[in-house]
């Protein structure tokens, strides 16, 4: 607190001629990073957090320089606003960065449970905000419970086997080829749930992936716990909506149009079924169910 | 694990030679039936396996247990969850301890969890089968399917519980040639059935009766999903028509069933009480039982079909008339998920991999300084001194013993009371043994008695008593130097508490 005292002094020549940056400015920067490197650190909780968030937003030498400090560090700056506080995530390769080697053992040899574990995260952004206006409003809180999130994935995987039934094909995959079986069929086929001896969830069972990815999304600060009901409800930060909007969205689509695959939705309206893509009118409105 | 085919190497197919597979359509039927036939091998499998088990297990047969396993897990599948894993082993034990009547329970009850957990192969990742078939490709080409399958799949309950629902494919295992119109089959079985009790062949109407009741479970499932469906979201299902016309179909169907049922109720219960034969006697009972779980389950499925409409109209409520925002980018189920799914998993991994690099946040890297290291380790473990304040020691008063009766005089009186099922005797009879015991233990022999007049029977059932005592008064007076009234009869009733515990499950 005193520090801040001490450093707006400078801030009033800062503005008239490029103040040169003194190591104090760079340790604050620093530590300021260091706030945004604890997600679950509340901006109101802690005062010299809110100091430093102010200062970021009013004197731009201070925030190119904390910026910079992120970049340094492999950290990306997604926003810095009193809600989310200094929001950073981690660049590719950073040494922030989580790797699904470390996330899941078994991953590395079984590429199947590299997708559910993969597939799992993305189903629990997409059920926290089912339509695109509840990715781009800033006030949108997404609800999502971990039975929820199998069951509407379980309802996607049904309607393409439904799909695949009408026309005929055979979905069961070529034995020696297990990479060319439908990626739906990996957490079709998976047990839902399954008794334990010690009453724990089935760490193997796509619940138990489900429960896996919302815990860690919670250490990340990315999701509240409020209730035990359906396996565990959460409610999502400004935080996730970030991360889910400006990162990890744009990463997997720029992949996906990279295999070649072109999503056609019209952008404005995904809640209007489009004439011939039969599977995709479920889009925007997919994950409304949850009332209880 | 279900074994593979033979796996004998396959004649190369030359293109020019003679197509060995007789067309596409012929070979699809063939898969079909391939498919089919998979699903019955985990019940061979169990007999074949026996002989593996630690002991001498070959007295069972396993085959049997596991489809009426299966039959048990279907008919106590109830319409929000799923079979209860003890009820189901409770059930089966009278089965398997009725083929070896010597064997001791523990080892009746380990055979029934075995095949239990062998039907839904609790071993296995998936918790589920595999079978590996093959077919001819279009090309001519012949490939080697593997068919995934489950029989009895676990599904989460309410309060973190787990239940057991059968598969699709293990009640077209059980009940075989499904795959027909749900509604034309249950009306053909009910004719069946009408007729059949009509001519008094009771044994086949209970045939029948149980058909019915397997296609309305299998119809009552179609529907359930259906339903998930559309509480799940509004806009994927047409509820211009389709659903509106489907609930209307399924609540004709009710009525229509309902009615119907409540008919051949009728029927049977004169055929019940008109019938001399005791064995016809007890085979309506059981097809009354049947009927009325039928009734039970088309008002369930009934009121569910009565909830659509109101959780529609609040789900519309909600989302359409929102304020629109300005909407760009992304929308997760249309422009990834839905895409994703349908991929090969070679490709989809890569979209989820991304997604879950990008998506997951960060962690901060834990590094640890040696001189910590050695510091944590050489540090004794703290001592617990949060656990509060010493308690002062509490200055017990010791209470006189003012009971009216020891301790062993209710041991002897409930030594006196522990009568067999199938004897009750007179309160004189009891009082007067008591007595030649202890001059002081009539008096709470009468007292018992008197208790057992009106016997806790809600209290029994809620906590799943075996027995119950209960005194009945016949009207005979009681001759007796110390006390009055009437000579009640007591006895013990056997309590069925597996039949109460489902009903409580039930209830519930």
């Amino acid at each position: 607190m005193t520090e801040h005292v001490e450093w707006s002094e400078p801030e009033a020549p800062a503005s008239s001629a490029p103040a040169a940056v003194t190591p104090a400015d760079a340790a604050d920067a620093a530590r300021l990073v260091a706030f945004g490197l604890q997600p679950k650190l509340q901006p109101a909780r802690d005062q010299e957090y809110t100091e430093l968030l102010r200062r970021y937003r009013e004197d731009p030498a201070f925030a190119r320089l904390a910026d910079a400090v992120a970049t340094g560090l492999g950290l990306v700056v997604l926003e810095v606003s009193p809600r989310a506080g200094m929001a950073v995530t981690a660049a590719e390769d950073s040494v922030f960065a989580v790797r699904m080697g470390d996330y899941a053992r078994r991953t590395s040899a079984d590429g199947g449970d590299r997708f559910l574990h993969g597939l799992a995260h993305l189903a629990v952004a997409t059920l926290a905000f089912p339509r695109p206006e509840d990715l781009a409003d800033d006030g949108y809180i997404g609800r999502v419970t971990v039975n929820g999130v199998d069951a509407f994935v379980r309802q996607a995987c049904r309607r393409l086997e439904d799909r695949a039934e009408q026309q005929g094909e055979n979905t069961d995959p070529a034995t020696d080829a297990p990479g060319l079986e439908a990626a739906w069929r990996i957490w079709a086929r998976r047990s839902a749930t399954g008794a334990t001896k010690d009453a724990r969830r089935l760490a193997g069972s796509t619940t138990g992936i489900v429960g896996k990815a919302v815990a860690f999304l919670t250490d990340s600060g990315f999701l509240h716990r409020t209730g035990d009901d359906n396996g565990g409800t959460y409610r999502t930060t400004s935080r996730y909506q970030l991360q889910v909007r400006d990162m990890a969205g744009g990463a997997a689509m720029a992949e996906l149009l990279e295999l070649g695959v072109v999503p056609v939705t019209d952008g404005t309206a995904g809640l209007v079924p489009a004439e011939d893509t039969e599977d995709l009118d479920l889009v925007a409105d997919a994950a409304l169910p949850f009332h209880s | 694990m279900t074994s593979p085919a033979s796996t004998d190497s396959v004649p190369p197919q030359l293109s020019a030679g003679p197509r060995p597979a007789p067309g596409p359509a012929a070979d699809e039927g063939l898969a079909r039936r391939l498919r089919a036939l998979a699903c019955t091998a985990p019940l061979h499998d169990l007999d074949a396996r026996k002989a593996n088990l630690a002991g001498e297990y070959s007295v069972y047969g396993m085959a049997e247990v596991a489809l009426a396993a299966i039959d048990l897990v279907t008919l106590n599948m109830d319409f929000d969850t799923g079979a209860d894993h003890d009820q189901i082993v409770a059930r089966l034990i009278p089965r398997i301890a009725a083929q070896a009547p010597r064997r001791p329970v523990a080892e009746h009850e380990r055979v029934a969890r075995w095949v239990l957990e062998n039907l839904i192969n609790v071993g296995s990742v998936d918790r589920g089968f595999r079978a590996v078939y093959g077919t001819f490709a279009p090309d001519g080409t012949y490939v080697r399917r593997d068919y995934d399958f489950k029989l009895i799949e676990e599904v989460p309950g309410p309060g973190g519980t787990v239940y057991l629902r059968t598969t699709d494919e293990a009640v077209n295992v059980l009940v075989g040639a499904l795959d027909t119109d749900v509604t034309s089959a249950q009306i053909a079985a009910e004719v069946k059935l009408e007729v059949l009790i009509n001519r008094g062949r009771l044994a086949d109407a209970q045939l029948a009766a149980e058909q019915a009741r397997y296609r309305t479970v299998q119809y009552s499932e179609t529907l359930r999903r259906a339903l998930e469906a559309t509480r799940r979201n509004v806009r994927a299902v047409d509820w211009l028509n389709t659903v509106p016309d489907m609930i209307a179909e399924a609540l004709d169907h009710v009525a229509d069933r309902y009615r119907h049922e409540n008919a051949i109720l009728t029927n049977i219960r004169r055929a019940r009480d008109e019938s001399e034969d005791p064995e016809h006697k007890r085979r309506a009972a059981e097809l009354v039982d049947i009927v009325k779980d039928c009734i039970r389950r088309h008002t369930q499925l009934q009121s569910r079909l009565l909830e659509a409409g109101p959780l529609f109209r609040a789900e519309q409520d909600r989302q359409a008339f929102a304020t629109p925002l300005a909407t760009s980018g992304i929308d997760l189920y249309g422009h990834l998920l839905a895409p994703v799914l349908p991929l090969p998993l070679e490709r989809a991994v890569r979209v989820t991999d991304s997604f879950f690099a990008r998506g997951t946040g960060l962690r901060t890297p834990v590094s640890v300084r040696v001189g910590d290291l050695v510091d944590i380790l050489l540090t004794p473990p703290m001592e617990r001194e949060h656990l509060g304040a010493e308690m002062p020691e509490p200055d017990l008063i010791a209470t006189p013993d003012d009971s009216r009766f020891s301790d062993e005089q209710l041991a002897a009186a409930t030594e006196l009371f522990d009568l067999p099922a199938d004897a009750p005797r007179r309160l004189s009879g009891l009082l007067a043994e008591a007595r030649r015991r202890d001059p002081d233990l009539p008096y709470l022999v009468a007292l018992l008695a008197v208790h057992a007049a009106s016997p806790p029977v809600g209290t029994a059932y809620r906590q799943g008593e075996q027995k119950l005592l209960f005194a009945v008064d016949d009207g005979t007076e009681l001759d007796d130097p110390e006390f009055g009234g009437a000579d009640l009869v007591v006895g013990t009733a056997l309590l069925d508490a597996v039949g109460m515990a489902a009903d409580r499950t039930e209830a519930a």
